[in-house]
Order: structure tokens, then sequence, then C-alpha cells
């Protein structure tokens, strides 16, 4: 446990010497909100008022907790793992008296407490200052929006472990990484509210743990369900177990076979 | 501390054989190693690219599993109970880090700290020592990426010792070094062996060897070639010493018995006398020169170390063919 909290001090630590990254990181998800408050409030509005129960205060709302968490959550960018794996530093990380997946993980919860102040709140409070907002009525919710949006890190630090696990056998997985970012901000909620595709679609996607990673934390917050939160709870212990068993694979193949 | 019988390891190397199929081919990277490492001792692993020295420390390390053989790392069986040996063994790669790049060095040993679970006082006590004998004091709170190799690889053997192993293994510890830095870091290291820390390093820079190690092992194509003190190993395989002698006036020399070889320079004033070990003695044939000329000055050259391991090289390439081709990790 002593070891988990002095490793999330320490990736709070690290990233916190980038400033000059996370303010360009800030600066772009800013830029991006305003573009995609443009393009979905003006479909809104000429979808007299409402698409979806979404109306002009809760399209805004969505649109920069979406640009907050993206970077809370880490969707996109996170290569640490595969590139040690590639260049075969992951020896160190194997070799050492720890549990790699919750070490990483707990250096990820660090760096995620250094975005809450640069990545999420930055873009939130910038849409609630100059924009119609939609703030919760009950109170209760800002407890399960935070409950909510840790388990969006988790679950996205699970489907990144995964993706970055998978360097063991690609050796190179940036495919897998371009695919990744192509399709996951469609199906996490990030382009359009999940709420906007079809039922059938709907259905099929609550069925992946894509909605937990932003349209969950997002509905949350807009207190539009809180089904969400049983989603996220259950994709976050599904992940990391399958992070766990894909590491113990991973461990094999470069124990066993060598690599 | 080290037990390692009949060690092997093979790989499996997949080679493209049309759009389809594949061919695989095994290909043993460590062939039949044995050999003890007493506490206390400090054991220089040699070889060229490629012989299987990295493999072999893997194994030591639990990283990679045998296909045969067994090893024995302080009692355990590495690959069964890596993380039990983790914290009683250091491990240095020289090519790999173990700090944390953007962090101040002394934020890599506080987290190691806490990962190893070392009390702090004992930390703290190590630590002192290796700031103080390391002179690390002026880097301490710089971010590991902004270290000189030199710097760095002072910080990864202070990482290797806060949790005060009683193996230290080294692979490759001076690659890339300047030569103050090869000397500083060799110091520090023989000073951790006299006060009685096992040493196992690998290197290609033969002087670490003549400075640390009083035994050498040598091994190629996955075979140890030869296991010993250095001086014996040199004894065999050079069996020759040369003695310089430089004279007052140019004058040939009379035959010497035991030399098997003279090269005259300087006009008759610089001579090579080469001799064997086995027929005489660097002091009986000084004395027998001594009879004859008069001598302004003298030296006996030992062969270099890197001519006994090139010659040690030579003595077997001849017997197999197949390079294994140890794919590193």
């Amino acid at each position: 446990m002593r070891v988990h909290a002095d490793l999330i001090i320490a990736g709070f630590r690290r990233y916190s010497t980038y400033r000059q990254a996370m303010l360009a990181g800030m600066t772009t998800n800013v830029v991006f909100g305003l573009l995609r408050a443009a393009v979905l409030t003006a479909a809104v509005r000429t979808a007299s008022g409402t698409i979806a129960a979404y109306d002009i205060a809760a399209t805004y709302t969505y649109v920069w907790l979406g640009q907050g968490l993206l970077g809370f959550v880490l969707l996109w960018g996170d290569t640490t793992l595969a590139t040690r794996v590639r260049t075969g530093d992951v020896v160190v990380d194997l070799y050492r008296p720890w549990n790699l997946q919750t070490a990483m993980l707990a250096e990820d919860v660090g760096r995620a407490g250094y975005a809450v102040v640069t990545r999420l709140v930055p873009p939130i409070a910038f849409g609630a200052l100059l924009f119609p907002f939609r703030w919760p009525e009950h109170p209760l919710t800002w407890p399960l929006f935070v409950v909510s949006a840790l388990l969006a890190l988790v679950t996205c630090y699970g489907v990144r472990f995964l993706i970055n696990l998978a360097t063991f056998w690609l050796l190179d997985n940036r495919g897998l990484v371009s695919f990744w970012n192509v399709t996951s901000g469609l199906l996490c909620g990030m382009v359009v509210p999940v709420a906007f595709y079809p039922g059938w679609a709907q259905v099929a996607l609550w069925a992946t743990p894509f909605p937990a990673l932003l349209q969950a934390p997002i509905n949350v917050f807009l207190e539009r369900d809180y089904f969400s939160l049983a989603h996220q709870a259950f994709w976050a212990v599904a992940l990391l177990v399958a992070g766990h068993l894909v590491l113990r694979r991973a461990v094999r193949k470069v124990v066993v076979q060598g690599g | 501390m080290i037990e390692v019988r009949q060690l092997r390891r093979e790989f499996r190397v997949a080679s493209k054989k049309g759009r389809f199929r594949r061919e695989y081919k095994t290909v043993v990277a460590v062939d039949d190693v044995s050999f003890d490492v007493a506490a206390g001792e400090a054991v220089g692993y040699v070889g060229p690219n490629g012989a299987g020295k990295s493999t072999t420390i893997k194994m030591l390390t639990g990283i990679l599993v045998p296909t045969g053989g067994t090893v024995r790392v302080n009692g355990v069986d590495p690959a069964r109970q890596r993380k039990e040996l983790a914290r009683r063994i250091g491990v240095v790669f020289g090519q790999r880090s173990q700090l944390w790049w953007d962090l101040p060095l002394r934020d890599s040993f506080a987290l190691l700290r806490s990962i190893y679970r070392v009390n702090s006082s004992d930390h703290g006590k190590r630590l002192e020592e290796c700031v103080d004998l390391l002179e690390l004091a002026p880097f301490l709170d710089t971010p590991v990426r902004q270290l000189s190799l030199g710097q760095r690889m002072r910080g990864e053997v202070t990482a290797a010792l806060l949790h005060a192993p009683e193996l230290l293994v080294l692979d490759e510890p001076t690659i890339g070094l300047d030569l103050e830095s090869k000397e500083r870091l060799r110091e520090f290291l023989a000073g951790l062996n006299r006060r009685g820390t096992t040493l196992l390093l690998t290197t290609h820079d033969l002087d670490d060897i003549e400075r640390l190690c009083p035994r050498l092992m040598v091994i190629d194509h996955g075979t140890v070639l030869a296991d010993g003190p250095l001086a014996e190993l040199r004894a065999e395989v050079t069996p020759e010493r040369v003695l310089v002698i430089d004279l007052r006036e140019p004058l040939n020399l009379p035959p010497l018995p035991g030399v098997t070889e003279v090269r005259s320079e300087a006009g008759g004033l610089r001579h090579h006398l080469t001799f064997r070990r086995a027929e005489t003695t660097a002091a009986a044939l000084i004395t027998e020169v001594v009879r004859h000329v008069e001598v302004h000055d003298l030296a006996v050259v030992e062969p270099e170390i890197d001519d006994v391991v090139r010659r040690l090289y030579a003595r077997t390439s001849a017997a197999t063919d197949s390079t294994p081709d140890v794919v590193d990790l």
C-alpha cells in the first residue's frame, strides 16, 4: 500500500515537470471544445432545441466535460509500457519485487491527479463561465461524479494497459494504437453523445467498456442515469482482471520463450 | 552463492518461408554451463557478442527459465522465486535504466526504498555511504534525464545497492564510460567486494576484469571455455613472456637457455627476449644476461589480457561453426 502511495506522488511529480506540454494540451482541449460546441449546438438548434433530451445547456456541458475528462482519463497517447517492451527496458520492470499492473496504475492515478488541475478543471471552468451550463441539482451528484470519473480513469487505464501489452506479441503496436485512436472517440461518446445513436447501436455500445470511459461520468454529472456507475464498476474490474491475466501470459512468454 | 549445473537455454527462432509458411529453428544460446561462485568472490564473465553472457545473467536473475539444468542463487531457484530473490540481489544492466527518467535522482532512491521495503534508517545509512564514495551529492537533485552517462551509472549502481544485496550482478557496467568514470566505478566496486559483497560482472572491457576480478570465466558459443584465476589462464594460453633489456652499448647477445626468440632494435641497444615460462624464470634469465653484458634497464612484459582472451576464443572457434544468435530482450 505504502509503495502505491509513493508511486501516486511520483506520478504526480513526473507529470508536473512538463508544464509546457500540459499548457499545450489544455489549450488544444479548449480550442477543440469551441469547435465541437459550435457544431453540436448548431445541430441541437436546428432540431428545435433538443436531441435525445440534450438541450443547449446540456450540450455545452457535455462538450466541456468531455474535453476535460479526455486528458484526465488519458484516452490517447499512453505508450510508456509499449516503448519499454520494444526497447527491452521492461526487463527492469519485470524484475522488481512489485506488481507491475498496480504499480503503473498508481503512477497513472498520480498523473491524473495533476491532470485534474491542468486538464480537467480549466476547460470546464472555461465553458461554465462563457456558455450556458447545466450544474447538478442534487448535492449527491458531486461525489458520484468523482467516483464515476475515477472509475473512468481505471477503466481507461485497463484498456491502455492491454493495448500496451499487445506489444509483447506484436513487437510494434502502432497499428493497434491508430485503430484505437480512430474508433475510441466515436464509441465512447466523444464525438457525439451515445444517446444520439439509434437504439440498437446504444444497446450494443453499452455492452462494451467504451461508454464507461467518457459518456458515463457525463451522464452522472447531467443526472441522466446512475446505471452508468454499475456499468463502469463492472468494466473497471473486468479489464483489470484481463490485464492481470494477459500480463501473466506476457511474462510467461518472455521468461519461457525468451521474448 | 551461485550454483549452476549443466545449464542450457534454447530459443526458437522463426524465419519466414514464403508468404504464410514459417520455419522454426532451435538455436542454443547456452549449452552445458556449470560453475559455482562462492560468497565474497568477484568473478568476471567475458565473451564476444552473442556468446551467451546476457542469457546466463537473465537465468541467474530469474528473467529467463532454463531449458535444462539447474540454477541456485542464494539457495533459491531464480525463475520460481524471482521476487524473493530480487530483494536479496542487486542487478545493474548497463544499457537499461532502473531510475525514473523525469524525477530527481533522490526521488528514484526513495521510490526504490518503498518498492524494496527497506527500513528508513538502513536505507539512509547506505545511501549516505554511496553518496560519499561515488560523489553523488552535486547531482542528487537533478532529474535523471539531465545526468551524464557517468553520473547516471553511479546512480544505477547506488540504486542496485540500497537494499543491501549480498550479490551484485553487473551486465556491462562500464559500457560507454570515459576512462575516469570507469576508474572511479571500478574503485568503488573493488571496495564493495572487499567489504563482502559478491560480484559477478560481464564486460567487454578487459581492464574491468584486470582491476576487479581475480577470477575469470570465458564463454563463447554458449559453453565455458575457461574458468580460473586470471594469472593461471594467462600462463596456460600464453606460455611465453617477454624480457626487454636495454644495454649501455650495442652488443649481440650470446645464446641463452630457455629463450625461443630474440628481436633486436636500435642497432643492438634494445633486445626483446621471448622465453617459455615452463623452461626458465624471469629471475634466472636476468641473472644469466647480467653475467654477459652490462644492462642499463629491463622490463618483463606480461601478455595483454586481450591477447589471453583472443587466444582462448581462437582455441575453440574451429570446433563449432554455428554461431548462436541470441535474441536479446
